[in-house]
């Protein structure tokens, strides 16, 4: 295959990349020579990947993650490695170990989190579209507070294949881009079975978008336009979906009663698997050297505390009690009872309604450092996390603003409708540019 | 409620260091969080515990491991070939 | 039965290597053994950031031949957990294995039992796990100790196998071992000859008193001894009248002890869930597809019927596969004419040479077996010539020389039968009773023993290659005549 290259040299004020590949190689293909940025737990040959954590600073991957190689194959150029919250758990990129990145549109507020890195590199025109993950909303927050696209595709259509996990059963890789066209392009390269994630369906995705959307039937569930999303924002929402009713839609009352406990369904599985997850960071075979000469407990104990931030520590904390033994059934048990209640919720409303639309975060973009208490910044992903539980693609597409920041529009699907939530998303788009 | 006594336990299985002013702040955290966690309790239902997906399995088919360079390069200690960790007697 | 007190009470769990050719969850290959450290290993079984484990089909399969002819109940959806804890060995922090859903329940495999006669011991469960890596132990205590890895063995299927508490000696224990080891062979799904293919955990208590675990055993030897120790080690603190802890000890094969593992040890909480990375099993209905080969009881049933074997040289020779078939080589020419004598030689005197040089059966011919078995049937040398013959061969192979047939050797060393006409042997006679008359006047008086000794005298005399039985007869012929 043939080898390019572009140089790619950016001003980086609002810290979106941890790593860039100066000049960044590509091949033909139907990416031929388009910037791709990388989030920086997608493992990438040869290039430095470290989840934007102390514990992986100099890891170097001997392999690239299956979504990698299809990019590569495409002909992308991957330009570099972008900033996120450590491992993925935050909603503001602030828990990076290598300083937060800024949101484009506001520099004095967050970019939204954990794919914040890729969301502000998009927005910033840096690139031309991005991977990120999602296990709580980590694409759709960010392209919320950043004005872009951002697709969680079903669990099961992309490749987790080389994306450090975080949360194994919630997350999935995902595009992000400034249209719904580039991230369906993008979703057209990544999607697909691999043998090497035993949780991949063969559904590749070969779809343009369509805008027609008359005749849809849009479920609008009480529960994300009620107590904690800001009025403005729910404002702003509902014009849009006003918007996608003059395109020929119409809505339909609905409601999520499991929303009540999904929150909490979703911090006890995300915590449990990440304990276990990041139970391999030891420093033995990569990351800080642990000091040999001590029993393997000390010299453990010492590596990962140094190597990780507060807030990994604490939920590597949360979910390692949430297995112990005693609170197993109380935790974990019933979490996995909980997915399965929000799961029957979707089914039942996707039984009347095609999609179900309604906010993607319950604000607008927060300042940074506003929000230091983990409790109330769990709660910010109350809207996101049902799509992870039930494994639902869900798209969050810009829809207007409130106080001079973005605000988006989160649209939810079936299992494996992907298709639809991109053609939702655009024929909104299409309708107000 | 858990203790301290408790989250210094935990922290111990997760081989997790963490020190005395820490440990207040967790484990006031913990007991904002695991209070939330308790909405758990009104979930109503058994699971069925059922999936589409099973029985996916790969043929017994060698591939090519890595060159040892490779499996080396990323560990901190190595010692003629082999990777170097703490002790355990 | 209710146990007596004081009865020793033995369960077992037995870890195998499964001879697939393919890591469990990985494309690596499982034949590590002759090469350098780190260098069977991939992003999976190294635990890179960002792997997922893809499971081996095979794997499955053979554990469900094992489940089979152990005659266990496959379950209807399986599935595999995450078993997580610290050590430097366990690429992951966590071992892929099956905790509450295991592949197979119930089942049991019969052995001899103490009493005699066949003994069921009943089986708990099998399941799939992955082998963690290897570690050596470095260093000394003056200029620090650490640990070297390998993760060739990392990945490694195994399955395990865990008996109730049936067992109620330690060579009860061994037997089972034994049995397992010629099943799961039989099967062609494990390989006993290679390192370290096999480890055993073992429970034992003494009624009335707490159980004890001891871990780390690794040879089949191993297990007889370790639990040997044991029950001497409980007996001795019960008739002190100290009470037993119930704990997990280590043996120590080196030095055939075992040792209180430290309590920090034995404080593990494992945090079982479900591996999200993969998907249940439900593979239940392959169990019709599964086509048992002949396993260790009727092939045992069959030598007795088919080459009239003892029942103790049929359950001998069928105790190993490779055994087996080397007896079935041996007599395939001539079934009703050597299976007597093969059975006899093979089971009682090649095994004890064997064992006596520590050598493997694969080192022995079984056409050098064949010419030695037909050599003894023509009556062409005795006994304890067939006896030197065998250990020349032996010697031969063991040290690598140039070997040569049983007919040479015979040749060589003039181990050819001594005439047995009694004009041949007659003085031989002849001078024996005349060198030992108080034997020989005993031996009138009807003691055997003198009769034996004459024997061997006159056997020191043709160096060995008279008949005794022919000897015998000469000189009760002949001291009956001089009585006369």
């Amino acid at each position: 295959m043939a080898r390019h290259t572009i140089p790619f040299e950016p001003d980086d004020p609002c810290h979106s990349f941890l790593t860039t590949c100066t000049p960044a190689e590509y091949g033909d293909g139907p990416l031929a020579g388009v910037a791709v940025a990388v989030k920086d737990n997608i493992s990438t040959k040869g290039i430095e990947t470290t989840c934007a954590s102390k514990i992986l600073k100099g890891y170097i991957p001997p392999y690239d993650a299956h979504v990698v190689g299809l990019l590569r194959s495409a002909g992308a150029a991957i330009v570099g490695k972008t900033n996120m919250d450590e491992f993925g758990m935050g909603t503001t990129t602030e828990n990076s170990a290598f300083g937060p990145t800024l949101n484009p549109c506001d520099p004095s507020r967050v970019p939204g989190g954990s794919s914040g890195g890729s969301a502000a590199a998009v927005a910033a025109g840096m690139v031309r579209m991005a991977l990120g993950s999602d296990t709580g909303g980590s694409i759709r927050c960010p392209a919320a507070f950043c004005g872009i696209v951002g697709l969680k595709p079903s669990y099961g259509r992309v490749s987790r294949y080389g994306l450090i996990a975080y949360s194994n059963s919630l997350e999935q890789i995902g595009p992000l881009g400034k249209t719904v066209q580039d991230i369906s392009t993008l979703m057209g390269v990544i999607a697909g079975y691999d043998r090497h994630d035993s949780t991949s369906q063969d559904r590749p995705y070969r779809h343009t978008p369509a805008a027609d959307i008359k005749g849809l039937k849009i479920g609008i569930p009480e529960e994300y336009f009620g107590r904690g999303v800001d009025p403005h924002v729910a404002d702003v929402v509902r014009k849009a979906i006003a918007r996608l009713e003059e395109c020929g839609a119409t809505t339909v009352p609905c409601s999520i009663p499991s929303m009540e406990y999904a929150l909490a369904a979703y911090y006890v599985t995300c915590t449990s698997e990440a304990s276990s997850n990041l139970a391999r960071f030891d420093g033995v075979r990569y990351g800080p050297p642990p000091d040999t000469r001590k029993p393997w407990h000390d010299a453990f104990q010492e590596v990962r505390r140094a190597g990780f931030g507060a807030e990994v520590r604490r939920r590597i904390l949360l979910g390692t009690f949430a297995l112990s033994s005693g609170y197993y059934g109380k935790y974990y048990a019933k979490a996995q009872v909980a997915r399965e209640n929000v799961r029957e919720d979707f089914n039942r409303i996707f039984h009347d309604v095609d999609v179900i639309a309604g906010p993607t975060m319950p604000t607008i973009a927060f300042k940074l450092k506003e929000k230091t208490d983990p409790l109330s910044m769990y709660l910010a992903d109350i809207l996101t996390v049902p799509a992870n539980l039930a494994g639902i693609p869900s798209i969050s597409v810009p829809c207007g603003s409130s106080e001079g920041m973005p605000v988006g529009l989160q649209i939810m699907g079936r299992m494996f409708e992907d298709e639809r939530v991109v053609d939702v998303a655009y024929a909104y788009e299409q309708a107000v540019n | 409620m858990v203790t301290e006594h408790e989250v210094q336990h935990i922290a111990k299985l997760a081989d997790i260091g963490i020190n005395t002013e820490e440990l207040g702040t967790f484990t006031a955290q913990f007991n904002a969080i695991l209070d939330y966690f308790d909405t758990l309790d009104t979930v109503k239902g058994e699971g069925t515990g059922t999936s589409e997906l099973f029985n996916v399995l790969r043929e017994d088919e060698v591939e090519i491991s890595l060159p040892q360079e490779d499996v080396l390069r990323n560990a901190p200690a190595t010692e003629d070939g082999f990777i170097k960790a703490p002790r355990v007697m | 039965m209710a146990d007596a007190e004081g009865q020793v009470i033995v369960g077992l769990e037995v870890h195998c290597q499964l001879d697939t050719k393919s890591k469990l969850f990985c494309g690596c290959s499982t034949d590590y053994r002759s090469d350098g450290p780190n260098t069977h290993v991939c992003p999976i079984c190294l635990g890179l950031p960002g792997a997922m484990p893809a499971l081996n089909r095979m794997a499955i399969e053979f554990a469900m031949k094992v489940a089979k002819a152990l005659n266990c109940e496959i379950i209807n959806e399986a599935e595999f957990s995450r078993k997580n804890y610290f050590y430097p060995d366990l690429d992951k922090a966590y071992q892929i294995t099956q905790y509450d859903k295991p592949l197979a329940l119930g089942g049991y495999l019969e052995i001899e039992g103490d009493g005699g006669g066949e003994k069921k011991v009943r089986l708990t469960r099998i399941h799939v796990e992955e082998d963690p890596g290897r570690l050596l132990h470095m260093g000394n205590a003056e200029r620090g100790k650490y640990s070297l890895v390998d993760y060739n063995r990392a990945g490694i299927p195994l399955i395990e196998i865990v008996s109730e508490p049936d067992m109620r000696s330690p060579k009860e224990a061994r037997k089972f071992l034994n049995k397992l080891r010629a099943t799961l062979e039989y099967l062609s799904v494990f390989d006993s000859e290679k390192e370290g293919s096999l480890r055993v955990d073992a429970n034992i208590s003494i009624k009335g008193s707490e159980r004890v675990e001891v871990k780390n055993i690794t040879s089949y030897k191993g297990v007889e001894k370790a639990l040997t120790f044991e029950v001497t080690r409980q007996k001795n603190l019960i008739r002190r009248g100290q009470k037993i802890d119930r704990e997990t000890r280590h043996y120590l094969e080196a030095r055939g002890i075992t040792q209180s593992a430290r309590s920090k040890e034995q404080e593990h909480d494992y945090r079982y869930f479900p591996e999200p990375d993969l998907r249940p099993l439900r593979v239940k209905s392959w169990l019709d597809n599964i086509v048992l080969p002949e396993l260790p009881d009727a092939r045992r049933e069959r030598f007795i019927a088919q080459y009239g074997c003892s029942p103790s040289h049929a359950r001998t020779l069928t105790g190993e596969l490779k055994l087996a078939n080397f007896f079935e080589q041996v007599v395939r020419g001539d079934p009703s004419g050597l299976s007597p004598l093969a059975a006899t030689w093979i089971a009682d005197t090649l095994i004890g040479e064997l064992n006596y040089r520590d050598m493997s059966l694969d080192l022995v011919d079984p056409a050098a077996m064949i010419g030695l078995v037909q050599l003894l049937k023509s009556g062409t040398i005795t006994d304890k010539s067939g006896v030197e013959i065998l250990r020349v061969i032996l010697d031969q192979r063991h040290k690598g020389e140039a070997t040569e047939t049983p007919d040479a050797i015979v040749k060589r060393l003039d181990l050819g039968k001594a005439p047995s006409d009694d004009t041949a042997l007659l003085p031989v006679i002849n001078e024996v009773i005349a060198e030992n008359p108080k034997a020989v006047e005993d031996y009138r008086h009807g003691i055997d023993a003198s009769g034996n000794f004459l024997v061997g005298q006159a056997m020191k005399k043709t160096r060995g290659k008279s008949d005794p039985k022919v000897l015998y007869q000469l000189f009760s012929k002949v001291v009956r005549t001089k009585e006369v």
